[in-house]
């Protein structure tokens, strides 16, 4: 039952919402300046037949936990400390071996050799203190997948333990940068959520910005100063074939698929005039969407494909709108001090993210799709690039630092203001775009 | 390799025309649906200055260390030593020093017809990457629309915005920020791109 209840907290803690007083007495879960009490879960290393399935298990286990740790919403308990050492994950565990050391949930796992090359991981999540067993899983992978097969693990017990999706089995794409401040060596570069498995997409003597996801993950649309005016490309990440958009009389930038993938919004410049167009991939036939003389860019679908959001200084400073796909409608929705820049819709539909800027600082911020209960996570000098998670939870923007010696980094944070990190890079980085949930 | 659009409606044509299989459009047709077209960016106040007389005839009497006339070198030296003008925080409108400096910098292009340039438009960082890559867009043309209101041809300027990608000073102060905001005439020798 305790458990159920701090499930609850954990899911009112997702959700964003303020956790009622009198519940927190109630069951003594320790809430202190907005932190929720992560929940403490056993993972066991995964059961071997051999030297390698038992590394294998090792290995997983060990990515396992540090995915849920980094969610800040779960505790992984050091293996250390463990009671009891299962041999068949068939049998139920001893539980108050495991309620000794305080683990609400156990995730325990075996390796067993299938086809040459091939193993299945299967595991059981069971609740502690319920005594009951929450999923059995069997994942059938080449031994060479094991890291991805991993973050599917970590994704079903996240999604088990919160009802919401995970997003441990997902990729962030985003631009590597080397060099000093006013010499950096710009290059498109792709690595899976937590950083591992980081590599070049392209070569990298041209100028690349904003690289963004099409919903497939297969695709990145980015703009690139390899031709002027510099216009947006296409890359087909497993195939290299990197496709210019199309010879546009003006610089093209800012692009963004829609949520079917069908669509890419986009803005472009005509002597100095900046508005927002839509083109269709398959026809490549074009629609503007704005005429007014401000700058208008940034533009963001809704997750229904219905709705897009905007940013546009036809006020007089920059400012968010939202608007119907076909461009009618447009709607003002910050009315808050400073400047609104950058809006992002979240993949839930229920947030957008921003970059306000106001007294000589930036912040990432959240509001409703209508403007009301804006929030401000987290701030900085430079903050920008927000880009949502796959289940719209955690928010990675990229953060720079004052001065000539100024460094690029990524950096994360939940939709609640907790959890703020670095996001480890091979070099510095910025423009990071997380991809959907790999299928 | 370039997919070029097959149906376009006469709305987007005219909006986009799209460069297809023949060589660049030239001009760059009219946007059709403009319901309100950029203003100009502001250009001379007052009327036309008069003609300046030739400081020197360069041809005669070259000083020592003097650049030769004509070259790269000249062109910097002629217009103040600096081939940048410099915007106000978040504006893209000239201030008289720059319109000073952009009346050299036309002189001396109609001068030498051998050169064509790219107007570069920078930001400085306080403002998003996106944002700022507008900005420096309208830097651009406003610099390129000022250049043609004093009789630089059109098809010898060509646009493009760095936003803030690009910075010349490292420095997060005033001092920094001022001289990231500009707008960079480069010169190209026809015939180079």
């Amino acid at each position: 039952m305790a458990t159920m209840i701090r499930y609850f907290i954990l899911l009112m803690a997702l959700l964003g919402l303020a956790v009622p007083a009198a519940s927190l007495a109630q069951i003594e879960v320790d809430i202190t300046e907005g932190n929720v009490d992560p929940v403490p879960i056993a993972v066991p290393n995964f059961l071997g037949q051999d030297p390698e399935t038992r590394a294998l298990g090792e290995q997983i286990a060990e990515v396992i936990r540090a995915d849920l740790e980094s969610s800040a919403l779960f505790r992984a308990l050091d293996p250390a400390s463990f009671l009891e050492t299962q041999t068949n994950i068939d049998y139920e565990p001893t539980f108050a071996d495991w309620r000794v050391i305080k683990a609400d949930a156990l995730a325990s796992g075996r390796i067993v050799r299938d086809a040459p090359g091939r193993v299945r991981v299967e595991f059981r999540l069971w609740d502690v203190f319920a005594g009951t067993q929450l999923q059995g899983i069997r994942f059938s992978t080449t031994t060479s997948n094991w890291r991805r097969t991993a973050h599917k693990a970590s994704d079903a017990i996240y999604k088990a333990l919160t009802g919401e999706e995970g997003y441990f089995d997902s990729r962030i794409v985003f631009v590597d940068q080397r060099g000093p401040k006013t010499n950096r060596q710009k290059r498109l570069a792709i690595m899976d959520q937590d950083g591992f498995n980081p590599q070049y997409l392209l070569g990298g003597s041209d100028l690349v910005i904003s690289p963004q996801f099409d919903p497939n993950s297969q695709t990145i649309t980015f703009m690139s100063y390899e031709t002027l005016p510099p216009q947006v490309y296409l890359l087909n990440i497993e195939t290299g074939r990197r496709e210019l958009l199309g010879s546009f009389p003006g610089m093209t930038f800012a692009p963004r698929f829609s949520p079917d993938g069908r669509n890419l919004v986009l803005s472009m410049e005509l002597r100095g005039n900046i508005d927002i167009y839509t083109m269709d991939l398959m026809t490549r036939s074009t629609e503007r969407l704005t005429t007014d003389a401000g700058i208008d860019v940034s533009a963001s679908f809704a997750p229904d494909g219905r709705r897009m959001v905007f940013q546009s200084d036809r006020g007089g400073t920059p400012q968010l709108y939202t608007m119907n796909a076909d461009g009618s409608s447009p709607k003002r929705i910050s009315f808050g001090d400073g400047r609104y820049n950058q809006p992002v819709w979240s993949p839930r539909g229920d947030k957008i993210a921003f970059v306000r800027q106001n007294r000589g600082k930036f912040s990432i911020g959240i509001m409703d799709p209508d403007g009301r209960n804006e929030r401000i996570l987290t701030d900085d000098y430079l903050v920008d690039m927000p880009s949502w998670s796959p289940n719209g939870r955690v928010i990675v923007f990229t953060k720079e630092t004052r001065g000539i010696d100024s460094r690029a980094e990524l950096w994360s944070v939940d939709m609640t203001g907790r959890n703020l990190k670095r996001v480890e890079t091979p070099g510095q980085a910025t423009d990071p775009a997380w991809s959907p949930i790999l299928d | 390799m370039i997919n070029l659009p097959r149906t376009l409606t006469l709305v987007t044509m005219t909006a986009l025309m799209l460069s297809a299989c023949a060589t660049k459009p030239d001009p760059i047709p009219e946007p059709q649906p403009v319901v309100e077209e950029t203003p100009a960016p502001i250009m001379e106040p007052e009327s036309r200055p008069e003609v300046l007389a030739p400081v020197q005839s360069p041809s005669t009497s070259l000083a020592p260390n003097q650049p030769f006339p004509g070259s790269l070198e000249d062109f910097a030296y002629s217009t103040g030593g600096d081939a940048r003008i410099y915007f106000s925080y978040d504006q893209f409108t000239l201030s008289a020093d720059a319109r000073q400096t952009l009346r050299q910098q036309a002189e001396w292009l109609n001068r030498y017809n051998s050169y064509t340039a790219v107007v570069e438009g920078h930001a400085d960082e306080r403002g998003t990457r996106q944002y700022n890559i507008a900005l420096g867009a309208r830097r651009a043309n406003s610099v390129k629309a000022f250049l043609v209101s004093q009789g630089v041809e059109p098809s010898r300027l060509t646009t493009v915005s760095y936003g803030k990608e690009r910075p010349i000073d490292g420095r997060s102060n005033e001092e920094g920020w001022a001289r990231n905001r500009n707008g960079y005439t480069n010169l190209r020798p026809v015939g180079q791109s």
